[in-house]
């Protein structure tokens, strides 16, 4: 399968399943192409991606605030998956933002979301007079 | 493949991941697949003001199809030896195609 020689290893499989077999039943962030944050603990995943999650969390986090929506199981689409972050149980204590209403959370969010998408089509514009396409594929953060 | 070997070669150094939604994140290459996922482990996000949600974060697992850019450290790469992967790989190709 190689063709050139390599040094000596270590006997780790270098595939989708052997990276993550390490993740599995593990806490984890899941950071979404649109932007969205999921905690949840991985069940289950194929060669995709495409994952499972029980007692997932859907975390917003806007300004100072952050607030948490219980989702439950989730099957994840493994393309639209950014990143995996394994959440690193004692580090998870200091988490310099305020738990506040979904309300609140809400409201702002979609101020926020609104400015963004004013600011990138005055961006896009630009970039289009001057000859450039724009990247459509991940638009979230 | 030859992109796959060649991040083989380079696990266990630092490198910069840039993803196409502009976070960078800095960490030690512990992993690579053939769809070129990349584990890093020990990591630091660059800007971390922007990305707060990683705070909690010490690995990650990121998906090929999201990298931008991979930053490398210059002395890490054989420049001769990836000339020479490319240069086989270019004839095998060319070879497969004639046949």
């Amino acid at each position: 399968m190689m063709d050139a020689p390599l040094p000596p290893l270590p006997p780790q499989m270098f595939t989708t399943s052997a990276q993550l077999l390490d993740l599995t039943d593990k806490k984890l962030l899941v950071s979404l192409r649109d932007g969205r944050k999921f905690i949840g603990v991985l069940r289950t995943w194929d060669q995709y991606a495409n994952l499972v999650l029980q007692n997932t969390v859907e975390r917003i986090i806007v300004d100072d605030m952050y607030c948490d929506i219980k989702r439950g199981v989730f099957i994840v689409r493994g393309e639209n998956v950014l990143l995996l972050g394994e959440i690193d149980l004692d580090k998870e204590d200091f988490f310099p933002y305020r738990l506040a209403p979904h309300k609140e959370v809400f409201a702002r969010q979609l101020e926020v979301q609104q400015e963004k998408k004013r600011k990138e089509k005055t961006h896009k514009k630009k970039l289009l007079q001057l000859g450039f396409e724009t990247e459509t594929e991940v638009t979230g953060l | 493949m030859l992109f796959f070997s060649f991040f083989k070669t380079l696990v266990d150094h630092e490198v910069t991941i840039e993803l196409k939604n502009d976070l960078s994140i800095r960490g030690t290459l512990k992993s690579v697949d053939q769809f070129l996922n990349i584990k890093l482990d020990d990591i630091t996000v660059i800007e971390e003001g922007n990305y707060p949600h990683l705070s909690a974060v010490k690995n990650v697992f990121i998906r090929g199809s999201v990298v931008r850019y991979v930053h490398l450290p210059a002395n890490a790469v054989d420049t001769a030896l990836l000339e020479d992967a490319t240069r086989r790989e270019a004839a095998n190709t060319a070879a497969q195609k004639t046949r």
